[in-house]
């Protein structure tokens, strides 16, 4: 019997020739990603060292990555000295990986590992956040962990008692109308699935229309396997892949892609004919209240959000520039847009978007997690409601347990912005001059 | 014998169980104190220390999805509180699992607030109801991390083990 991608992966990182879903492993880990919650990954891996006599030393510092990006710049004391004490520990321990709060090399983690050539196919990535799995649109297993467990692996460099997911086929195929896209697929797919749907599985997304994608758009699916409760969501390496870590990460090694065996196991294949899409909207209060966007066209909305890990590359910036340009937000709506990182705030100046955006009316704000997770800025009123390109609707997400989130696509948000009420972007919007 | 001190439904998220604006608090220590902190009136119950160690904690489908924080787990562990439900999302399972906090999976659960559960190794039997219910066990993997009294203690025995 032949293997899915993650198998092969888990074989090859625990050294056995072959594995199946079930299998119980410890696979050695490539990249081992954190943000701000380092500060109680560092805490727990001096209390794994407490009583042991040994000095606490990290298996490979070169392959550890930490990024601030939850709360950029500091929101607070509190935050700022966490941060603080995380400098320190990667001064201490000579972690090169290491992206502070800075305009040229700083941004979202899930935006940073990508660009920066840290992702390779075929690797095993960990990280303390549960949208590590990304990275899989790059032909890596990537999942997210907690604090402790990172320790764990900072400790001993591999993860122990992982247990093989079984692998849900999606396989998508046809041409996505205008104005659709991944993120209309992704959130169509968690419809279906339900937000505990893929829980303990892996996605492993196959067909023309993924084979077309770019890693841009690759990203946004893997991204958001996590809402369907997915251990990872998968993109086979091809020849997409190798062009971005080429081109556009400055990766000269060598790489190899893994493909799944033709003959391997799923435990349930999906499919889905993308060129049937309608613009897609994740009604509050759960990600998989997905409905397509002409049972909620109208709804009035408060604020308007362009980025995030999802959603805030360049194209997604592009997208929502085109629409915007020229034209104006609606009065009574706030509309912010955060870049995923310096590097895609320094293109999207280059490319003029970021004059688009503010002349539109949009707050240009710094690359970071923003008011994704309503800890730092942006946070919503009272009986607010949100239109966003992020990921999570949660009760209480953007800081307010009265407000509601509404999820979207970029296309989606920028058309809004310019009624102030949940608008279709297929259908011409004049927007005030 | 346990009391259900709280029933939610399903795809209760970390961010209802421990919201992000205090996500800068991470020690175990003082995570506690923000559980539940958006439901007021139990986290005030918690905080005034109304609620006993071994309470139970009902719901329904998918507890704990979303974010990987472990703080979500770290504040009902240091209220000693055990979650029963229907199902868990993935990592935090993994981290209740790697922390010790009790979590029992009764995909054909009925309780209520105010009821009295007895939670056996391969069943719970809702005496208020005279209901049983199955217990689906935990996978081997999950089971001898707890037995080993968590992962911190797991992975210090491994790395003693490394060194000599």
């Amino acid at each position: 019997m032949g293997m899915t991608v993650v198998e092969k992966i888990l074989a090859r990182a625990s050294g056995r020739a072959r594995v199946k879903a079930g299998d119980v492993l410890e696979p050695a880990v490539d990249l081992a990603m954190s943000h701000e919650n380092a500060a109680l990954v560092i805490n727990q891996f001096h209390e794994v060292y407490k009583g042991t006599g040994l000095e606490p030393k990290l298996w490979d510092p070169s392959r550890i990555a930490i990024i601030f990006d939850h709360r950029v710049p500091a929101e607070s004391p509190k935050t700022a000295t966490n941060q603080k004490k995380v400098r320190e520990f990667v001064g201490k321990h000579g972690i090169a990986k290491f992206h502070d709060i800075r305009g040229d090399l700083g941004g979202i983690c899930h935006q940073i590992l990508p660009e920066n050539g840290y992702v390779r196919p075929g690797a095993v990535v960990l990280g303390t956040d549960s949208h590590t799995t990304s990275h899989g649109a790059l032909g890596a297993l990537a999942f997210g962990i907690g604090a402790t467990e990172m320790a764990s692996v900072w400790a001993l460099g591999v993860a122990l008692n992982v247990e093989v997911p079984a692998t849900i086929k999606v396989v998508v195929n046809g041409t996505l109308p205008e104005m659709v896209g991944p993120k209309d697929l992704i959130l169509h797919l968690v419809g279906l699935l339900t937000a505990e749907g893929a829980n303990f599985r892996v996605l492993e997304f196959h067909g023309e229309t993924i084979r077309a994608m770019n890693t841009s758009g690759r990203l946004v699916l893997c991204n958001m396997s996590v809402e369907a409760g997915a251990t990872s969501g998968i993109v086979p390496a091809d020849a997409e892949t190798l062009r971005y870590l080429r081109e556009e990460a400055g990766v000269a090694d060598a790489l190899t892609p893994v493909t799944p065996d033709p003959d391997a196991t799923y435990v349930r294949t999906m499919e889905i004919d993308a060129s049937k899409l309608e613009p897609q909207i994740a009604c509050p209060h759960t990600v998989d209240n997905v409905k397509p966007i002409g049972k909620v066209v109208g709804t009035k909305v408060h604020q308007i959000v362009i980025g995030s890990c999802t959603n805030g590359r360049l194209d997604d910036l592009e997208v929502a520039a085109r629409i915007l340009r020229g034209k104006k937000v609606a009065k009574d709506v706030r509309m912010l847009v955060f870049p995923a990182s310096g590097r895609i705030y320094a293109q999207a100046l280059l490319k003029g978007y970021v004059g688009d955006f503010m002349q539109a009316g949009a707050v240009v704000m710094n690359p970071g997690c923003g008011p994704c997770l309503g800890v730092h800025e942006g946070a919503l009123g009272d009986g607010e409601t949100a239109l966003s390109t992020t990921n999570r609707n949660f009760k209480g997400r953007m800081g307010n347990p009265t407000s509601d989130v509404y999820l979207c696509s970029p296309a989606v948000a920028a058309a809004s912005a310019l009624t102030g009420t949940i608008t279709d972007p297929r259908e011409k919007q004049g927007g005030a001059q | 014998m346990s009391t259900v001190v709280l029933t939610l439904g399903d795809d209760v998220s970390t961010d209802v169980i421990y919201p992000g604006r205090y996500m800068a608090t991470v020690l175990p220590t003082e995570t506690p104190q923000f559980a539940f902190a958006d439901l007021t009136e139990f986290n005030a119950k918690l905080k005034t220390k109304q609620v006993p160690p071994g309470s139970v904690l009902v719901a329904g489908k998918n507890f704990g999805c979303g974010s990987s924080r472990e703080q979500a787990v770290s504040t009902l562990k240091g209220h000693e509180l055990v979650i029963v439900a229907k199902g868990f999302a993935r990592i935090f399972t993994q981290n209740s699992v790697n922390l010790g906090l009790k979590l029992v999976e009764v995909p054909d659960l009925e309780a209520k607030d105010g009821d009295e559960l007895e939670i056996g190794a391969t069943e719970v039997v809702n005496t208020t109801s005279g209901k049983r219910f199955r217990i689906v066990p935990l996978p081997p993997a999950r089971q001898a991390l707890i037995d080993a009294g968590g992962l911190i203690a797991y992975t210090r025995k491994r790395l003693l083990a490394t060194v000599k």
